[in-house]
């Protein structure tokens, strides 16, 4: 079973992937780079289980962790972006700046 | 058998809701097939023996990240569907390939790859059952790495705070402020009810007056703007013509009106 779970896992990761580079709405954008972390852990996960370590399920958990601080930094700043450019689309935040 | 038939649900269901995800213009649309998504995952970690992990991405994954999300998508406008305009020629063209490339290049090297059968996590978690395996790992060995954790969560938590705050520019109203502005005004008393008592039981039209005319400020601009979008005008022409009024004021709003739009937004 190994082979198909990565196989899936492969298979997220390339949706998400196609999805940062084909949406241009940033939150949609932000949702893609979520499915591409859980596609990561579920890889983590089946390797856990293919080599007997319970490693892997840890590195797992700290990517959740991750994704949970990343995910309100991020937000925070698209709600930033929104409110200066009344909009949440990726072209539109072209400026460092103002 | 079981955790066969469960893998080949879950994976094409979860498969299905990604493609969704990506292609689909509402933005509320993508939150939920991302869900969906999770949960399948959810479930596939708890096939693959670590029901740790499906805990923890059930309450931390669709519990409180995918209503972050919402929250957002709620305060940033969820009419806000992508805009079809390409900025750099051909790039949804080259974003395919590559990613489809790039699957290509996974998948074959998956493939490859002779596995040995799995060994499983009996021999793992020995000492004492999968929980207590766990907590040993995460307390001794990553011990650090855990304690580096919470000061990421302090730090994201204490960067949000700083990134959505709004500095007060203009002094805060008072309540005796509000109250001289609203009889020095136009109209001092609320705006009419929409007419739920008049002739129609909904808050999409108008209100009448006692000598039949049409009240127009009684609908609520969006609900009219929603209304002749959506082809929902009442049959009556009066009616239909004061919706119609009320909408096309709503396309413009004044600069005033719009900052305090914004105002509401960051609240």
């Amino acid at each position: 079973m190994t082979t198909q779970y990565l196989v899936l896992s492969g298979l997220l990761f390339a949706i998400g992937a196609i999805g940062v580079l084909v949406r241009r709405n940033a939150i949609v954008v932000f949702m893609c780079v979520e499915l591409m972390l859980n596609a990561c852990n579920l890889a983590f996960v089946t390797f856990s289980r293919q080599v007997g370590n319970l490693e892997g399920q840890i590195i797992a958990f700290f990517v959740m962790v991750v994704a949970a601080a990343e995910v309100v930094v991020g937000l925070a700043i698209i709600v930033t972006i929104f409110r200066t450019r009344r909009s949440a689309s990726v072209d539109d935040a072209n400026l460092l700046k103002y | 058998m079981g955790e066969t038939i469960t893998f080949w649900v879950l994976a094409v269901v979860s498969v299905g809701a990604a493609l969704g995800m990506v292609f689909s213009r509402k933005a509320v649309y993508s939150a939920l097939m991302l869900g969906t998504v999770m949960l399948c995952l959810a479930v596939l970690y708890a096939v693959q023996d670590a029901p740790f992990l499906a805990a923890v991405q059930i309450i931390v994954y669709t519990g409180a990240i995918m209503m972050l999300f919402l929250f957002v998508l709620m305060l940033v406008g969820v009419d806000s569907s992508d805009s079809f305009v390409e900025t750099l020629k051909g790039q949804r063209f080259w974003a395919i390939i590559a990613g489809l490339g790039f699957l290509a290049l996974i998948v074959l090297a998956i493939g490859n790859v002779i596995f040995a059968p799995e060994t499983g996590l009996a021999a793992a978690t020995q000492g004492g059952g999968y929980i207590r395996s766990i907590a040993l790992l995460l307390f001794t060995k990553y011990v650090f790495a855990f304690e580096i954790t919470s000061a990421l969560l302090i730090t994201a938590a204490l960067a949000a705070m700083v990134l959505a705050h709004r500095e007060q520019l203009t002094e805060k109203k008072t309540q005796k402020d509000l109250s001289r502005a609203r009889f020095l005004g136009d109209r001092p008393s609320p705006l009419p009810g929409p007419g739920t008592y008049a002739r129609n039981n909904a808050i999409d039209m108008p209100a009448l007056l006692p000598d039949g005319s049409v009240a127009e400020s009684s609908v609520n601009r969006y609900i009219a703007r929603y209304d002749v979008e959506h082809d929902h005008l009442p049959e009556d022409p009066k009616l239909a013509e004061a919706i119609k009024h009320t909408a096309e004021d709503d396309k413009a709003p004044t600069e005033a009106e719009r900052d305090a739009e914004s105002n509401e937004v960051t609240k």
